[in-house]
């Protein structure tokens, strides 16, 4: 019973072997889990996108990372768990040194991978997303969640609402629902705006809508009801526009709507089209839009007909791939300093994740600057930047409505230590000692 | 010529009544299990080719073991009940969950002053105001934290309870309207699963990771480890499930599905016979769905058992055959392994084709694969070997 | 009196959003009904349907085409790619597996499923492309009586009527058209039609072709809600408890199966979801199935299961 199963078996292998000698020895190989088909795939697109173009333009600008030049290849997830385990599994020992560090776009995948990375050895770069606990690294000293977790997107949220209203005493006894995606993505905010509506005394309440969320008709209308103050909305995919589209038709004002990170993209508002003007969504930093950093892909990429977008070129979340392959970029770098420039292993380069430290000046010569605020990470903290801003959609445009907030980290600290502990504790973890590290 | 049963005698009952009758069988048979048993774990001690790495263990053989498993337990309800079910996907999700909980500990507390009708509406009211463990009522049923291979099993037991629950309409509803009733039992659970807290030990997201696996002692870790785990537990289930369907439970499953008038006519309690077979195949999809959850993936949420895990699994038993346990395992290798490969050969033929492109002529190529398989065989894989082995019977000479 | 106002208000969004399901369903029943085939793909179809039409639009629209000469030739490339569709589903998936049972048809068409959804995204790309054929406001009706009044969607109720419009058409071409009635004579047992002189191939690439219409329609309603993209194959499952409560061979069946499942769901999300979580209408619709099953085995207009030996 098992002839054709190790027939097909043993024909896998051989078409992996078959692949190897593609890698040549002296490169460094960054494995892509990307969505780029199935019901995710008009936001996997632009990301995927913008990660792959940044690599290509390190390549192509600066013949590689201090010389040593990045080869990637692709594994599409279709955002499904199982496959990206399977996925991971198939690039984590490619190249010279293996994978050098992994970056899922799914908080699925983000929480399977969580548990085999230390196994293997490999950094978990989650740009904006994941277990916002893995912010702790003395527990998570595997997960990167660069820039911004959930928790810090839901404080920040509720800054601004205390900013349109006039200050934190106004949030008092006003009504703040979440329209979340039912998964562990749409439920990581909850604990932390339970946390805020106790300490501002908002009256939060959560509506959850079902994956994949093409119907929301009876959570609008309950919306209409309770005619909440305002509306944070938590969802990925085609849930966001519907949930524009519903509130439009619901009448609720969407400048009253804020969206996290995720749902504040251009595949979540142009399907709404003119009902999506004065949707406000939080900006992971970065707007959409031309930096300088876009004049070099345009010299060195796109002219050259290397370039994988098309017209999500400088799109919102084709810049977050710019920005999440140029911290992996900078972590190899960092890591160089130490190891020598060549192609380095995934504990190597966990190393320079946890001593990067870009600072304004590096941004600027990198060209994101007025993209990202600077971005340290320490043993300790692995997240980074507690700042985020604002954008609105215009009928045509996302513009940015306000300036940084930086989250409290005196009401979110003590939480992320709570439940890192509890995780250690579940897993048997002994947390590091980051107190002599430098 | 080497296949030739002339000159092998039954001299006993037994004898006659062995699984596999034919010496070269068992042969084949025995050679295969020492192989998987020994060989392959050998192979990928010593990294020789095609385990020089672990992705043929962790990313291939063990799936496919966990899913062969689920479809077994799939194919007694539709292969040998001929009771259509699109809810495999939810059985294993309560496999996984009620081992988890098991493993972890279960407290549940129970509330007895209050009267049942109130009690039971608190007592699901567990993401809303009242959230929270519900510690302040006084009584709990509470049992510690219990080793892995019984959470298994008891989380398949689990399975077995509720799927008796999802068979009892199976006695009205039959044939694709029951398939789509049985699509309840799916998204109920999909929905339990994220919105009732206790079951994931109020993580805030309600993803859950799974507990160390210790066996008696001995930590199950490696992927060699792992895979030899896995191993082992589709073997004893293979040869139970085997067993059964060989006895009278099975032929009454058999008797139903060909004909349930006709059955019950003769004697055969429509009743007894469809729930067991919806125990016991709910049983080992919740065993399966357990190991999924604790050997494969390791940190899951319910989107892991979403339906298309239950669409999965049907296609395993219809590829492979319905009623047939070597099926099973033919299908799951097709169904598992088939996308995984066309996947990589463009990558291995050097064809620069997008990752787009790929997957989506994945897509079409094994719907079109699917459809043809159906077209050439409907009776599936399990057909198809028993033809190639009518056929080496007889070869060279065949009549 | 605010209550009965929400009520109200619940109650119709839900009736409307279920005839929405309705226009899915409706693919289903026709294609059962002549060829016992469960239909999987008919979401796939929708999805094809959705594409063609809304690219091709995209296309003459950037090419200063006007508006309504670019909409009609617009329906009539996604209808002539659905004919296409349709002669290819039965020529190649499901022609040689007449007679097969129930189950294997079924897989088939999973089978077919992942075809469509393969070959419509690799033709026609797989973003998200917004398409605004009807209005997406809402009337906002009785606001003397009640506060805020009753808020009705116009999309939802130009849904209602084009599901309505459909249902009628499909009647007539049923009841008064010669391949119509050949239809039901296929439908009814088909190698008794066959023997009558009915050409069987060409009556199933009707109904196929027929389903596939259906579809378009259903893609430019659920289109202009969601934008075309490939979540709107996961209309299907929001189908099928449609489906099993009219009973699959019943075409106001699909009709009123709708109505009682949108209504039963949302009512449910509003008044039961509070008190025990929300999110329950997805799970909600299919034991409302289930419970109607229960009942009546064959759904409630399918045709009377009769069992013998």
């Amino acid at each position: 019973m098992f002839k054709t199963m190790l027939a097909l078996a043993s024909a896998v292998v051989g078409v992996s072997t078959l692949a190897a000698p593609l890698l040549a020895d002296g490169e460094q190989f960054l494995p892509a889990l990307v969505y780029r088909t199935g019901p995710y795939a008009p936001n996997g697109i632009p990301f995927a996108d913008g990660v792959a173009d940044y690599w290509t333009l390190v390549n192509e600008r600066d013949g590689g990372i201090n010389g040593v030049k990045i080869v990637h290849e692709e594994c599409e997830t279709q955002y499904a768990t199982d496959k990206g385990v399977e996925c991971y599994e198939r690039l984590k020992g490619k190249g010279p040194t293996g994978a050098g560090y992994v970056s899922p776009l799914s908080t699925g995948i983000t929480f399977a991978l969580t548990e085999k990375v230390p196994g293997d050895k490999i950094p978990l770069l989650t740009t904006g997303y994941g277990r916002s606990d893995s912010r702790d690294g003395s527990v998570f000293a595997w997960n990167f969640i660069a820039m911004g977790s959930y928790w810090t997107a839901a404080d920040i949220a509720i800054q601004h609402i205390a900013k349109e209203l006039g200050g934190f005493d106004k949030l008092k006894d006003k009504k703040v629902t979440l329209v979340y995606h039912d998964s562990p993505y749409g439920k990581e905010p909850i604990p932390a705006l339970e946390l805020l509506a106790k300490h501002y005394g908002f009256i939060y309440k959560g509506v959850p809508v079902t994956h994949p969320g093409l119907e929301q008709k009876s959570q609008w209308l309950s919306i209409r009801q309770d005619r909440p103050d305002y509306v944070l909305l938590w969802g990925w995919g085609v849930m966001n526009s519907t949930s524009i589209i519903e509130a439009a038709a619901v009448g609720y004002p969407r400048d009253k709507m804020i969206g996290v990170w995720w749902s504040g993209a251009e595949p979540d508002v142009t399907p709404a089209g003119e009902n999506a003007a004065g949707y406000k969504a939080l900006m992971l930093q970065h707007p959409a839009g031309k930096f300088a950093v876009h004049a070099d892909l345009e010299k060195y990429v796109v002219s050259k007909g290397k370039s994988v977008a098309h017209d999500n070129f400088a799109q919102v979340l084709y810049n977050r791939g710019l920005i999440n392959s140029m911290i992996g970029v900078e972590a190899i770098r960092t890591a160089q300093g130490k190891y020598g420039n060549k192609p380095l292993t995934g504990e190597q380069i966990r190393w320079g994740f946890e001593h990067l430290n870009l600072t304004a000046e590096r941004i600027k010569e990198l060209g994101f600057e007025g993209m990202i605020k600077p971005l340290k990470f320490t043993c300790q903290d692995h997240q980074g930047a507690d700042q985020a801003r604002l954008h609105q959609w215009d009928g045509k445009a996302w513009k940015i409505i306000s300036d940084y907030y930086t989250a409290e980290e005196n009401l979110l600290a003590p939480m992320v230590k709570e439940t890192a502990a509890k995780y250690a504790k579940d897993k048997g973890i002994t947390p590091r000692d980051c107190s002599n590290q430098s | 010529m080497l296949y030739r049963e002339a000159g092998q005698f039954k001299a006993s009952y037994s004898a006659d009544m062995a699984i596999f009758p034919i010496r070269q069988d068992r042969m084949a048979l025995y050679g295969l299990l020492a192989f998987a048993f020994v060989g392959v774990p050998l192979l990928a001690t010593l990294h020789v080719w095609p385990f020089d790495d672990d992705y043929l263990l962790r990313a291939i053989l063990i799936p496919f073991l966990i899913l062969a498993l689920g479809a077994i337990g799939l194919n007694v309800l539709v292969g040998y009940c001929g009771q259509i079910s699109l809810g495999a996907g939810a059985f294993m999700a309560i496999g996984a969950y009620g081992a988890y909980k098991f493993a972890t500990g279960v407290h549940i507390p129970i509330p007895w002053p209050i009267p049942w009708p109130i009690r039971w509406p608190i007592r699901w009211r567990l993401d809303g105001p009242l959230g929270g463990p519900l510690d302040w009522l006084d009584v709990a049923i509470t049992l510690p934290p219990l080793p892995v291979l019984s959470s298994i099993l008891l989380g398949g037991l689990a399975a077995a309870l509720v799927g008796v629950l999802f068979g009892i309409p199976s006695l009205r509803i039959k044939g694709l309207y029951l398939a789509v009733a049985t699509l309840a039992a799916q998204f109920f659970f999909d929905w339990v699963f994220i919105r009732v807290k206790w079951f994931t030990n109020y993580t805030p997201s309600g993803s859950v990771a799974a507990p160390e696996l210790n066996f008696f002692g001995l930590v199950v870790n490696s992927s060699v480890e792992r895979y030899l785990l896995c191993l082992t537990f589709v073997m004893v289930f293979a040869f139970m499930v085997k067993n059964l369907v060989r006895g009278n439970i099975g032929r009454q499953w058999m008797a139903i599905r060909d004909m349930d008038i006709a059955a019950e006519l003769m004697g055969i309690r429509p009743l007894y016979a469809k729930l067991t077979a919806f125990a016991v195949s709910s049983f080992v999809v919740g065993v399966a769905g357990a190991l999924w959850a604790f050997v494969y993936l390791g940190a899951w949420e319910p989107l892991a058992f979403n339906i298309d895990r239950s669409f999965q699994l049907l296609f395993m038993v219809i590829i492979g055959g319905l009623g047939s346990i070597l099926g099973s395992f033919l299908g799951a290798a097709f169904i598992l392994i088939l996308p995984i490969l066309l996947d990589q050969v463009p990558y291995a033929l050097g064809l620069p084709l997008s990752v787009e492109t790929v997957s989506l002529t994945v897509y079409i190529v094994t719907g079109a694969l699917i459809c043809c398989l159906l077209i050439v065989e409907p009776r599936g894989f399990a057909r198809l070997w028993s033809t190639a082995k009518e056929k080496l019977r007889l070869w060279p000479f065949p009549y | 009196m605010v209550a009965f106002g929400q009520f109200m208000e619940v109650l119709i969004g839900g009736l409307l959003a279920g005839v929405l399901y309705s226009l899915v369903a409706l693919g289903f029943v026709l294609i059962f009904k002549a060829s016992g085939v469960f239909n999987f793909a008919q979401g796939a179809m929708v999805l094809l349907a959705g594409l063609a039409l809304v690219r091709a639009l995209d296309f003459l629209v950037s090419h200063a085409m006007p508006m309504w000469s670019a909409v009609t030739l617009g329906l009539l490339f996604a209808a002539a790619v659905m004919a296409i569709t349709a002669w290819l589903i039965e020529r190649f998936a499901l022609g040689p597996l007449v007679n097969q049972d129930a189950l294997t048809l079924f897989m088939a068409t999973i089978g077919v499923t992942f075809v469509l959804e393969g070959a419509s995204q690799m033709l026609f790309g797989s973003d998200v492309y917004p398409l605004r054929l009807y209005p997406t406001d809402a009337w906002f009706l009785f606001e003397g009586t009640f506060p805020g009044g009753i808020l009705v969607n116009q999309l939802d109720v130009l849904g209602g009527l084009i599901a309505g419009v459909l249902v009628a058409g499909l009647a007539a071409f049923f009841q008064w058209t010669k391949t119509g009635r050949a239809l039901r004579a296929v439908a009814d047992d088909h190698a008794a039609a066959q023997s009558v002189g009915i050409p069987i191939a060409w009556i199933w690439f009707v109904v196929w072709l027929v389903a596939g219409l259906v579809a378009l329609v259903a893609a430019t309603v659920w289109g202009t809600k969601l934008g075309v993209q490939f979540s709107i194959t996961f209309l299907a499952l929001k189908a099928l408890p449609v489906l099993i409560i009219g009973g699959f061979t019943s075409v106001p069946g699909a009709i009123i199966g709708g109505l009682l499942i949108g209504a039963g769901e949302k009512l449910a999300e509003a008044y039961l979801g509070p008190y025990i979580g929300g999110g329950i209408e997805y799970w909600f619709a299919y034991v409302l199935a289930l419970v109607v099953l229960l009942g009546r085995p064959q759904g409630l207009f399918g045709e009377r299961i009769i069992e013998r030996i």
